[in-house]
């Protein structure tokens, strides 16, 4: 039952016809003209997201010094990168702190510069201080290097992010007696607030939550820069929310693993972050295309916030002590409202991922495809659409791991 | 009249005296207390809005019993440039000086709903809310 192809859509692209809505104007146009009609008019229906994604980092090729070094060791701002790849390479990771960084030895701490934090300072053109040390070699005979740098010095850097634009995801509430600092926000005793982190809607992976089109190679929206789908994210675990009724309230955890050049990126789109109590990260921003190769891709890229559900979860006992347990599904509509009610109270509702900022990628990714810059990439491979199996990570012995079955 | 933010000096002398008291009552004024931090015996301090006709008949009863008094200087700021509109302060803010205006979602800071708790400095992930002196 296919509509049109990658490479229509492309022919569209190039000569200038195509039709792009952002997801919230194609659920206006599904309302309006009906399923059929809109998929007969609309090629593409871009997404967006901004939020917090901890597993980001980027990595750098310094180039090499005279004499050369090579680093076993290296610093951007007094943050650590790990250097243990070829002389002049190193990965930063997002949530790295300072060697200084206070932590949450004076609880709650405020986190307030980190590896997310260098990468903002980078794209936005910065000086960066890059400190490195070396045991010398023959070839490699240098053992110190201190010098400043910005993100034109270096040959390569590359945004490598192993686990973005999550699917879906938790709302956060705390059932406990204490306010509680967590990666969703400062979370008040007694069900104080309920906070949510996604566009709903808009969100990339909630519109297309089979995995239809998205894959190895989409060319994608990355910190204001073209990007691409690498991989599946870590944690990887597409599926379906279910209650104990066996009742199901859509998409839940599918994940991206994405790459792109973060020297074309803006820190409009890569802003350092930092949770009280909890660490520092990257805001990303994340916008991908979805080709409208058939109608049931169109349904999928235009359900409505009413019919798509976070898990309510409880952070202060639940979620750190990994119970499954959830106290109900709550819709993105009834979240957006600004109150919801779990256990019969009303909860005032808050966001920790911006929707204005995810209307605005949505937005810039369609007036890209519609200028031509932009073209759909067919993926190597769809990702996975179903989760065979969730590991977890017990301690045991080494007998007890080797004697068990694989 | 709108009300005007002060800051209020006691001390040791002055600081166990019904003073906030004796403003509404003998001068009429309306007082609400934003902030206040009272050592009994030693000092306090009180951030407070004071509005009323009599606003200086009760600045200069305040200097008779000894409290200094000065216009607050401090003040929270959203730093727009920075703030993405996320929402995370928005529970947080005991007075929704900080709210979502839906449908567009973005984030305003009324201020003259803020009681300079601070609550939102800490809880802005991206570090756009400010305090200024």
């Amino acid at each position: 039952m296919t509509v049109r192809t990658y490479g229509e859509i492309n022919a569209r692209i190039r000569s200038g016809k195509v039709v792009v809505l952002t997801a919230e104007e194609a659920i206006a146009l599904v309302a309006e003209k009906g399923l059929a009609r809109a998929a007969a008019e609309v090629d593409v229906v871009t997404t967006g997201t901004f939020g917090p994604m901890c597993s980001s980092g980027a990595y750098f090729n310094f180039g090499h010094s005279r004499p050369r070094i090579r680093m076993q060791k290296c610093w951007l701002n007094g943050v650590p990168a790990y250097a243990g790849l070829a002389a002049v390479d190193a990965y930063l990771g997002a949530t790295e702190l300072r060697e200084d960084d206070p932590a949450n030895s004076s609880y709650p701490g405020r986190f307030l510069y980190g590896g997310g934090h260098v990468i903002e300072d980078l794209v936005a053109g910065r000086p960066v201080h890059l400190k490195a040390v070396s045991y010398g070699t023959d070839c490699y005979p240098r053992r110190d290097i201190d010098t400043y740098l910005t993100l034109d010095d270096l040959n390569e850097a590359v945004l490598f992010n192993p686990r973005n634009g999550y699917q879906n995801y938790n709302c956060a509430v705390n059932l406990g007696e204490r306010t509680i600092y967590t990666y969703m926000g400062v979370l008040k005793p007694r069900l104080g607030n309920a906070h949510y982190s996604t566009s709903g809607q808009l969100s990339p992976l909630l519109k297309d939550p089979a995995f239809r089109t998205i894959g190895m190679g989409t060319r994608i929206f990355l910190g204001g820069g073209v990007g691409y789908v690498a991989w599946q994210g870590t944690q990887h675990f597409p599926g379906v929310h279910r209650d104990a009724a066996g009742n199901e309230y859509g998409p839940a955890g599918g994940t991206l693993a994405v790459i792109g050049d973060l020297k074309q990126m803006s820190p409009r789109w890569l802003l350092g972050t930092s949770f009280t109590g909890y660490g520092a990260t990257l805001t990303v921003g994340l916008g991908v295309p979805i080709p409208v190769l058939d109608e049931e891709v169109l349904r999928a890229a235009t359900a409505t916030d009413a019919e798509l559900y976070a898990q309510i979860v409880d952070y202060s006992d639940a979620y750190p002590d990994r119970r499954p347990e959830n106290l109900g599904f709550v819709s993105y509509a009834d979240l957006k409202s600004g109150r919801i009610t779990i256990q019969g109270r009303e909860v005032p509702t808050a966001p920790v991922s911006s929707l204005p900022r995810a209307r605005e990628i949505a937005g810039i990714l369609k007036d890209w495809i519609q200028k031509g810059d932009f073209t759909l990439t067919e993926p190597a491979f769809t990702l996975p659409d179903r989760t065979v199996r969730v590991r977890t990570l017990e301690e045991r012995t080494r007998e007890q791991c080797e004697g068990r079955e694989r | 009249m709108a009300p005007r933010k002060i800051v209020l000096r006691f001390n040791a002398a002055n600081v166990d005296q019904p003073i906030i008291y004796r403003l509404a009552r003998d001068y009429d004024l309306v007082f609400n207390i934003l902030k206040a931090r009272v050592t009994p015996q030693l000092e306090g301090t009180v951030v407070m809005e004071l509005t009323g006709e009599r606003y200086q008949e009760g600045l200069d009863y305040l200097k008779e019993q000894g409290v200094a008094v000065q216009p607050l200087s401090q003040e929270v700021v959203q730093n727009r440039e920075r703030c993405t509109s996320c929402g995370a302060c928005t529970a947080i803010c005991p007075t929704a000086a900080l709210h979502v205006v839906r449908p567009a979602m973005l984030v305003e800071f009324d201020q003259d709903k803020c009681v300079l708790c601070q609550l939102c400095v800490s809880a802005c992930p991206v570090r756009a809310m400010e305090v200024q002196f």
